[in-house]
């Protein structure tokens, strides 16, 4: 993605397409990779509604994993993940190991 | 609309700020902006104070906002919408839109509580139907966290820096909620995104309510608070838990506590995971956790006392 200079923005720095912003990927962010473990998985979608990114995928009502296009890795999805008996099911990894 | 309030049901609906903004990695702000955006079953048009979501949701040409988005400046995001507003009733009035349209206000501590009180003050004064949100993280983050008059007391930042001769903050919190109930709008709130069904509930019950509303929703921000980037939540939650930030509600002049902590937590477990606190817990600034611990219990008194619930 290339940012437009001044001479090609529209008059008013009107945006005429909306969420644009998707072209711009936030995931080389991250350092620390959360990792989703289906089995201890409650579907409590706490993950879903505290993430800030918008990067955690849901389809009809169930978790189905995290879009690393965006996820900038904070972290927030594992430490409010309630898990299933005391074993998480989101745990974060050092990205590149 | 009756859908029952579960994230379940939530989840099937389009989130309408979008991926791909700049906001820091753990910010609390964009939490806050999605659950207010889900929370509505009507076409939203938002306007935003100059501030972090401002700056980061539209950089250059690339905006993370799927509805009609207006920034103009940093003191007249109310005054802005308010002109909106007034647009939308005349064409309303003239037959050209029938759609029923919800107006709210995004702004920063320092967009709504220093620079945009004077228009923001004006538009509750006017009666204008809208909702005002404050993301509340307590300085003016954007620019680098210099104080803003929502700075707790005691808080280090880079215009109150703790050293020798201050310890932070030396002023308290001004109450702005407080200041906005004093204005007899119909529906003034406190709100954190820890509770987030607490949050949905109030963003919907205020957008039912036809004139000027305002709600003020703790905002964490991991830079300033010199915090973890994974605390955003837990640390909203102990604040609720410690009662420095009470949720409640003032409906048409009755106040109601929203949330009662089973059992209130000394304030220190809020403190304790930021940095910008760190110098209050050397033994010489014993006194200011002292000092602190008091105004939130006397705050916290008076709240129980208004909402008779003591």
């Amino acid at each position: 993605m290339k940012l437009k200079g001044w001479k090609n923005v529209n008059p008013g720095a009107v945006c005429t397409e909306a969420g644009s912003a998707l072209q711009f990927k936030t995931g080389s962010w991250r350092a620390y990779r959360p990792k989703w473990i289906e089995e201890n998985c409650i579907q409590c979608l706490f993950c879903w509604a505290y993430c800030p990114d918008m990067a955690v995928n849901v389809k009809d009502g169930k978790m189905t994993g995290f879009n690393y296009d965006y996820c900038k890795g904070c972290g927030i999805c594992a430490l409010e993940c309630p898990g299933k008996k005391g074993n998480k099911a989101i745990v974060m990894e050092e990205e590149g190991k | 609309m009756a859908t029952p309030l579960t994230l379940k049901e939530l989840s099937k609906k389009e989130i309408l700020l979008t991926s791909g903004h700049r906001m820091c990695s753990g910010c609390g702000a964009p939490i806050i902006v999605k659950m207010v955006l889900l929370a509505s079953d009507y076409p939203i048009v938002a306007a935003n104070a100059t501030g972090c979501l401002e700056v980061s949701t539209c950089i250059s040409d690339y905006t993370a906002w799927k509805i009609p988005w207006i920034h103009n400046a940093f003191e007249n995001a109310a005054a802005t919408l308010s002109g909106v507003e007034t647009m939308y009733r005349s064409l309303k009035k003239q037959g050209k839109i029938d759609k029923e349209i919800k107006f709210i206000a995004f702004g920063g501590d320092g967009g709504t509580y220093d620079i945009g009180l004077q228009s923001l003050s004006g538009a509750m004064e006017r009666g204008h139907d809208m909702l005002y949100v404050c993301y509340d993280n307590g300085a003016y983050m954007n620019t680098g966290i210099q104080r803003s008059s929502a700075t707790p007391y005691g808080a280090d930042t880079t215009t109150c820096p703790a050293g020798s001769v201050i310890h932070g903050k030396p002023q308290p919190r001004k109450n702005l909620t407080k200041i906005m109930a004093a204005h007899d709008i119909p529906y003034v709130a406190q709100a954190s995104p820890s509770n987030w069904s607490d949050l949905v509930k109030k963003v919907k019950k205020a957008l039912e309510i036809k004139g000027p509303k305002f709600m003020n929703i703790l905002s964490p921000c991991n830079r300033g608070w010199r915090s973890r980037t994974d605390d955003a939540i837990m640390l909203s939650r102990l604040a609720v838990e410690t009662c420095y930030w009470p949720l409640y509600e003032i409906e048409n002049g009755v106040t109601k506590v929203t949330f009662k902590p089973k059992e209130k937590k000394p304030l220190v477990d809020f403190l304790k995971p930021q940095g910008r606190f760190k110098h209050l817990f050397a033994p010489e600034n014993e006194n200011m956790l002292k000092n602190f611990q008091e105004m939130v219990d006397k705050e916290w008194g008076v709240l129980l006392k208004a909402s008779g619930t003591e």
